[in-house]
């Protein structure tokens, strides 16, 4: 199956649209949650979380025996919030930092759901099958039921988000004057890193715990380059992590031996590459291609004020002189001295230029005026 | 005893001292998480060494996989150097990439690679006493026992040979620069060593684990010593306990070793972050709540010392005044009255004399701010000791 094939199947087969669905969703909660994730300072938050969910899931299976993803899920919320307000506590109680906290949780909940797994795998009653594609993701099991769990929780974290969208803009950008306004910062807070665990325990079944965070962050971090604007990030993060989801499901499920996974996060990692270099405001690329402008802007300027200095000794400024004699100042050339003649600052008449009126203006008022 | 359980217990042990060495340093550097990074980035370096050289104990596939390591902090730097998006969220983006890059490889090339991710991820030290060295017909042990064991001799010398430049630059990087240290130097020093560790160990041990062996046992001992060679050693020794117990405890369980190791380091950093005698979070509750304690005890004596007059000092009047719960005012007042700082006399609180000089003292201070002021109180109270 190729791509275009996999395209025309959507619509008919009713396996692939319900992964489609389901990925896109997905994408879709994690871009607008991961927002608030980049924005907080808190991305790698995502990768101890997806971790520290391991063991909740084993926990869950070990207690209920249930292998249906509803029960598994809420015992990684469950696991999944015990880890975060761990992390909390490290770092607000002892002198450990918080990337010491994070790192400190991700490997000690996952060594320990590590160790529970092996244990179930044992066991002689063990259906346990299913528990390994929360390592790396399995898409190709979404069931339309976890798609529809899925759509309902991304529809009351959108709901909940509009709900306290100014409380969480305000203490995003500044917490301590949210403080002071009385609003009541740690629920907020608390409000905020419950609805990321929750997008995060939602894509286990899908991306699995290794790659989570980065379905939470990239999408997140390419929107970033493109506003400034917190609406329209958290929008356009949300299109960003949809549409990795439906390329990535697609290129994985055209190809043989390819877990959507790792696609779906290469698929992201190509948004936010092409987004670093190409967005025209903080771009690489534009950025170079500003730096560049600037500095020939700035050399074309030394050269008018050196010009300038010439003519201020003569009685008529446009006194014409050799060009030779600008040869000992660095920064003219060709085509800078035609610059400055197409902006009508100087004349040129065979070896010789001249400054005019309007180009001895321009020099005059250089440290004056307004940056343009 | 069999012969396998006692190499893999040494496998153990030396791969969590390897480890904990260079932990100490990433935690004090706050860098703990790089050793994620590079122990997930790792893997496309792991599965191209291994295409060239069929064998995953090879030190030109180390060498290959610490070399993605490295490259790994270089990109996370480059990318944070342009000021784009945050240090973290820098990290986040980069190494999930080369995961699932390596995944990827994996995937596609099943058919003539044998090994699969789940190995690299979680290791099985079980395994680890079949993959012998053998030189000619003679046995001379399990192959990663001689690559860990060279690591951990590497990192040891390094560690003896610059252990001046590393605590430099550890704690004061602009010192180190002007005593002729390059910082830059040390930093990739430290990565490379890191990433060498990481890539030896994640055979025996998969990457994860590698991870908890390296931030956890420095985390612990951080809670209980502020000495930089205390602290070695207490990693170390943590490291190889629980690399020992936590063997022990996945024979018993019938589990995965790894994961009993990270287990276990779990268990010590909880009891350790719960009962450690100054930096724990008990004694830190306690502390908080001594201290506040105290703050009330000093508002109430000053309050005492300002008002000569009788009506207000009576004990309801200062309850209503001092806007105090009952039971708050009532240890307070209990607090002062059993220090000799207060009398009470039908139901009219005074300061005694040792109580006036007392407040004397606490106003001084507080007007002042010297420590040298506190310093005969320091002993009697939380407060003061910072």
């Amino acid at each position: 199956m190729n791509i275009q094939e996999y395209f025309e199947l959507v619509w008919t087969d009713y396996t692939l649209r319900t992964i489609t669905l389901g990925t896109a969703v997905l994408g879709a909660i994690c871009g607008m949650l991961g927002s608030f994730a980049v924005l907080r300072k808190q991305s790698l938050l995502g990768d101890a979380i997806s971790h520290a969910a391991l063991p909740g899931i084993a926990l869950a299976f070990l207690i209920t025996g249930a292998k249906d993803s509803g029960t598994l899920l809420l015992g990684a919320l469950v696991s999944g919030v015990i880890g975060t307000f761990w992390i909390r506590g490290i770092t607000s109680k002892t002198h450990l930092k918080s990337d010491t906290a994070l790192g400190l949780i991700l490997s000690i909940f996952f060594g320990f759901g590590m160790l529970l797994l092996t244990f179930i795998q044992k066991q002689p009653n063990a259906n346990q099958a299913g528990l390994d594609k929360y390592l790396f993701g399995q898409a190709a099991t979404l069931m339309e039921s976890d798609v529809r769990l899925m759509i309902i929780v991304t529809g009351i974290s959108l709901f909940v988000m509009l709900l306290f969208w100014k409380e969480f803009k305000i203490l995003l950008f500044d917490a301590d004057y949210t403080k002071t306004l009385g609003f009541n910062t740690k629920f907020i807070d608390v409000l905020i890193t419950f609805l990321i665990v929750l997008a995060i325990v939602l894509g286990l079944q899908t991306v699995g715990v290794v790659l989570m965070s980065a379905i939470l962050l990239a999408p997140a971090a390419a929107a970033r380059q493109w506003t400034n604007n917190l609406g329209t990030m958290v929008l356009l993060a949300a299109v960003f992590g949809a549409f990795s989801g439906v390329f990535g499901t697609a290129i994985s499920a055209s190809q043989n031996n390819l877990s959507t996974g790792p696609v779906i996060v290469l698929v992201a990692g190509v948004f936010v590459l092409l987004s670093f270099i190409f967005s025209h405001k903080r771009g690489l690329l534009f950025r170079e291609i500003r730096f560049r402008k600037n500095r020939t802007d700035l050399k074309l300027m030394k050269t008018l004020q050196f010009m300038y200095g010439i003519a201020q000794e003569h009685e008529n400024i446009s006194h014409p002189h050799a060009i030779r004699i600008l040869n000992n100042f660095h920064g003219f050339t060709k085509s800078s001295l035609k610059k400055l003649e197409k902006e009508g600052w100087i004349a040129i008449e065979g070896q010789q230029w001249a400054m005019t009126p309007k180009g001895y203006k321009q020099a005059e008022e250089m440290y004056n005026q307004k940056t343009t | 005893m069999s012969s396998p359980q006692i190499e893999i217990q040494l496998i153990a042990a030396i791969v969590a001292m390897a480890c904990a060495i260079p932990g100490v340093f990433l935690v004090l550097r706050k860098m703990a998480l790089i050793s994620d990074a590079i122990s997930h980035s790792i893997l496309p370096g792991i599965v191209i060494g291994f295409f060239v050289t069929q064998d995953l104990n090879s030190p030109l596939l180390i060498l290959l996989a610490a070399l993605t390591g490295v490259i790994t902090v270089v990109m996370v730097e480059f990318i944070q150097k342009t000021g784009l998006v945050k240090e973290d969220t820098a990290i986040g983006l980069v190494f999930p990439v080369l995961f699932s890059i390596g995944v990827i490889l994996i995937a596609k090339n099943a058919n003539d690679v044998h090994l699969d991710v789940d190995a690299v991820l979680l290791g099985e030290l079980a395994f680890a006493p079949f993959d012998r060295l053998l030189v000619g017909v003679a046995d001379w042990g399990p192959k990663s026992l001689w690559v860990m064991g060279s690591i951990l001799f590497i990192t040891i010398s390094l560690l003896i040979l610059f252990y001046k430049e590393l605590k430099v630059t550890t704690f004061d990087a602009g010192l180190s620069s002007v005593l002729g240290i390059s910082p830059l130097v040390m930093h990739y020093g430290l990565m490379s060593v890191s990433s060498v560790t990481v890539v030896g160990a994640f055979d025996a041990v998969g990457a994860i684990l590698v991870v908890a062996l390296m931030i956890a046992p420095a985390a612990t001992a951080y809670l209980l010593t502020e000495d930089l060679k205390k602290m070695i050693w207490l990693s170390v020794s943590f490291g190889v306990f629980s690399a020992i117990s936590g063997y022990w405890a996945a024979n018993f369980l019938d589990a995965s070793i790894s994961g009993s190791i990270a287990t276990t380091l779990g268990v010590i950093f909880l009891a350790t972050y719960l009962f450690a005698p100054k930096k724990g979070l008990i004694s830190v509750l306690y502390r908080q709540k001594q201290q506040r304690i105290e703050v009330s005890l000093i508002t109430f004596l000053l309050h005492l010392n300002r008002h000569e007059e009788e009506s207000e000092r009576h004990i309801n009047h200062l309850q209503e005044h001092i806007n105090w719960q009952a039971v708050r005012a009532r240890t307070v007042l209990d607090l002062a009255e059993k220090n000799n700082l207060v009398e009470i006399e039908n139901n009219v609180v005074s300061l005694t004399e040792k109580g006036l000089a007392f407040t004397e003292k606490s106003l001084e201070y507080i007007i002042s701010n010297k420590d040298e002021k506190i310093e005969p109180m320091k002993e009697d109270f939380f407060l003061f000791r910072g």
